[in-house]
């Protein structure tokens, strides 16, 4: 066994669930509190990513890009939602559908537009882009760095849903959202609020991974997908069962990827094992949402009460 | 329903909109512009599939975003036989059909066990799983697909017993009968489809979209009667695959893209959800606008998005919706004093 292999692919595994719980997190409150279902998710993430290339390629600094594209994206998303998606909670889901499907192509031919079709790369600094090595093992820094924003995230949104007033309203709106709008909340602030901070935390995640694969006009399109099965395995509505589901799926798909050719190996030919693992690996989280479907249809931790 | 044949303005525009559509190979061949035979085809083909797709989400309420993924099933039946120089036309459309068949039943059969966001999410994954899984076939080639030599055949297989001139008239390489065979599938699609929702198996499928638990209560078994829908549906869907895959000589794991999934789900609504000839009309429609946005601009699908999100909005029922207020408008000038209040509902075809 390769421990070094091991060790790299185990931290690939975490950096991708921790991105898809970036991703995800926001999705399922959006879906758990609001029942919309937004496709254009990945649009706010890909936003991300594009605003900050551009802010860094202006001004040199890449915190000041940071922060700049979280504010974009928030505004960005403050603003479909307080122009279009707030016109549609009361329709039915094939309007969020449709409606979000029209959002994902104006912002995929804007990017287009202002962008370019090439993509968009953000350079690292210097200082994160070196790497660091334990013994015989070498480890990108910036790897860690994505690493730890997505704790530092994770713990921020922990702490902001479990201890603070808009946390608590967030959590009720989440069980039972007409109680919550009977007691007197400003229900459209509510929904203002949890649907930009959805967006932006989707924006970070998408500046995050963009000096490793650069900012491109599909990159939103793919991972949307994937934060879906999180909140289908998570449960919608439920932060904890996001960040759980994120981190399963993300272990699970870096792990089959790298080891399932290996693992098949073990009682198959290894020219059978080959033809099998590829394919396989491609439909193991998919596999691994059927099972869930099949013993627990509403997800592993969904909020009781959620009547959707 | 009906007061009479042809009398109603819908009946007359989708009436003239079948004749139109059955004489257009003639007017094509007399203007000389065989690219819009091809494009007509094209679009003839993705009308069938948002047909399909109707039945599930206009009909029975069941929102699937992932309904692409059949139409790749049917193009792969006939792509990885032709692979293997197999260019059977019967066992490609039959080996469609069972394919697509079992594909929905077994994802149809976990998709129902939950409703609302979970089953669109849960369509739109597996579509993805076959995607992804059909990338990961080198063998077929992976990303880049298949190109397919030469067309179906069916001349000479079961028309044994009939007359020489006929069997060869059933080429699929000519474009004019390929044509003629897709509008006849898409017409039977649809006359199959109103049929269906109107028998009984459609009033149960219809009653389960607005109130399940009372079906149940009336003592139906909703999940098969849903689930027997999704596989007619996706059987259907299939079927249009296997044309689209004769149509472009190709297949590529593209073809099932959910995007593709989403723009069908448009066609419909720009048809009109839940309306007979809706599928038509709006495939027909968004095939051409695709056309003619496209060679202005390479930025059409921006004026897309904004079109949809206004549908959405503001144009309720799209073009059915937009034909049933006209004709309302006229009934109202023209019969007010005969029936005073009762004009709008007795024209509602």
């Amino acid at each position: 066994m390769d421990w070094h292999l091991l060790i790299t692919q185990l931290l690939n595994g975490i950096q991708l669930g921790l991105l898809l719980f970036l991703v995800a997190s926001g999705l399922t409150l959006i879906f758990g509190i609001m029942d919309f279902i937004n496709l254009s998710h990945g649009s706010f993430y890909m936003l991300g990513a594009f605003f900050c290339a551009s802010i860094v390629a202006k001004t040199g600094s890449l915190i000041v890009g940071v922060l700049g594209a979280i504010i974009a994206v928030f505004a960005v998303g403050a603003l479909v939602e307080y122009l279009i998606v707030r016109k549609l909670y009361k329709n039915d889901h094939l309007d969020h559908v449709l409606v979000t499907f029209g959002l994902i192509l104006v912002f995929d031919s804007l990017a287009h537009i202002i962008w370019g079709a090439a993509g968009a790369v953000i350079p690292l600094p210097d200082i994160l882009n070196t790497q660091i090595s334990i013994a015989t093992l070498i480890i990108p820094t910036y790897r860690l760095v994505i690493i730890g924003c997505g704790f530092l995230v994770a713990i921020a949104l922990y702490v902001l849903v479990t201890h603070s007033k808009l946390g608590m309203l967030i959590r009720a709106g989440a069980s039972n959202r007409d109680m919550v709008a009977a007691l007197g909340v400003n229900i459209d602030r509510l929904y203002l609020l949890v649907f930009a901070i959805g967006a932006a935390m989707a924006g970070f995640a998408g500046l995050l991974i963009a000096p490793l694969t650069e900012a491109s006009i599909g990159m939103g399109n793919e991972i949307i997908i994937i934060a879906f099965v999180v909140v289908i395995v998570g449960g919608i509505g439920s932060i904890k069962g996001a960040f759980y589901g994120a981190i399963l799926i993300g272990f699970l798909d870096t792990l089959g990827r790298s080891y399932l050719g290996d693992f098949l190996r073990l009682f198959l030919s290894s020219e059978a094992a080959e033809t099998a693992a590829a394919p396989l690996s491609a439909m193991m989280i998919y596999i691994l949402m059927a099972i869930i479907l099949v013993v627990k249809p509403r997800g592993l931790f969904s909020p009781s009460g959620l009547t959707r | 329903m009906h007061s009479g044949f042809l009398n109603t303005l819908s009946a007359k525009v989708y009436a003239s909109l079948i004749l139109l559509l059955c004489v257009s190979p003639i007017i094509i061949h007399l203007a000389d512009t065989p690219y819009y035979l091809v494009l007509l085809t094209r679009a003839l083909i993705l009308c069938m599939a948002a047909a399909s797709l109707n039945l599930i989400i206009g009909y029975a309420g069941m929102i699937s975003l992932g309904h692409a993924a059949f139409i790749g099933i049917g193009a792969y039946c006939v792509g990885i036989p032709a692979y293997y120089d197999n260019y059977n036309g019967l066992f490609h459309l039959a080996l469609a059909i069972v394919c697509s068949a079992g594909f929905a039943l077994v994802t149809g059969a976990i998709c129902l066990r939950t409703r609302g966001l979970y089953f669109i999410m849960i369509t739109l994954a597996f579509a993805q799983m076959l995607y992804f899984t059909v990338v990961s076939l080198d063998q077929y080639g992976a990303d880049d697909g298949l190109i397919i030599d030469r067309r179906s055949e069916f001349g000479g297989l079961f028309f044994d017993f009939i007359p020489q001139p006929f069997d060869l008239a059933f080429d699929l390489e000519n474009p004019t009968t390929f044509y003629y065979l897709v509008l006849v599938l898409l017409l039977a699609t649809l006359y199959l489809i109103n049929r269906l929702v109107h028998a009984k198996f459609g009033r149960v499928i219809v009653g389960c979209k607005h109130n399940e638990q009372r079906m149940l209560a009336l003592g139906y078994n909703t999940y098969l009667y849903q689930l027997t829908c999704y596989v007619i549906s996706g059987v259907i869907c299939g079927i249009a695959g296997f044309l689209l895959a004769n149509f472009t000589y190709f297949i590529s794991p593209e073809m099932m893209d959910w995007v593709h999934s989403g723009e069908l789900i448009f066609m419909i609504t720009l048809g009109g959800i839940a309306s007979a000839m809706g599928a038509l009309t709006g495939g027909t429609v968004f095939l051409l606008l695709e056309e003619f946005l496209s060679a202005m601009t390479q930025y059409w699908q921006l004026i897309f998005g904004l079109l949809l999100i206004v549908l959405v909005i503001f144009g309720k029922g799209g073009l059915h919706g937009l034909l049933m207020r006209l004709q309302a408008r006229t009934a109202s000038h023209t019969a007010p004093e005969r029936r005073p209040g009762k004009q709008t509902r007795s024209n509602k075809a």
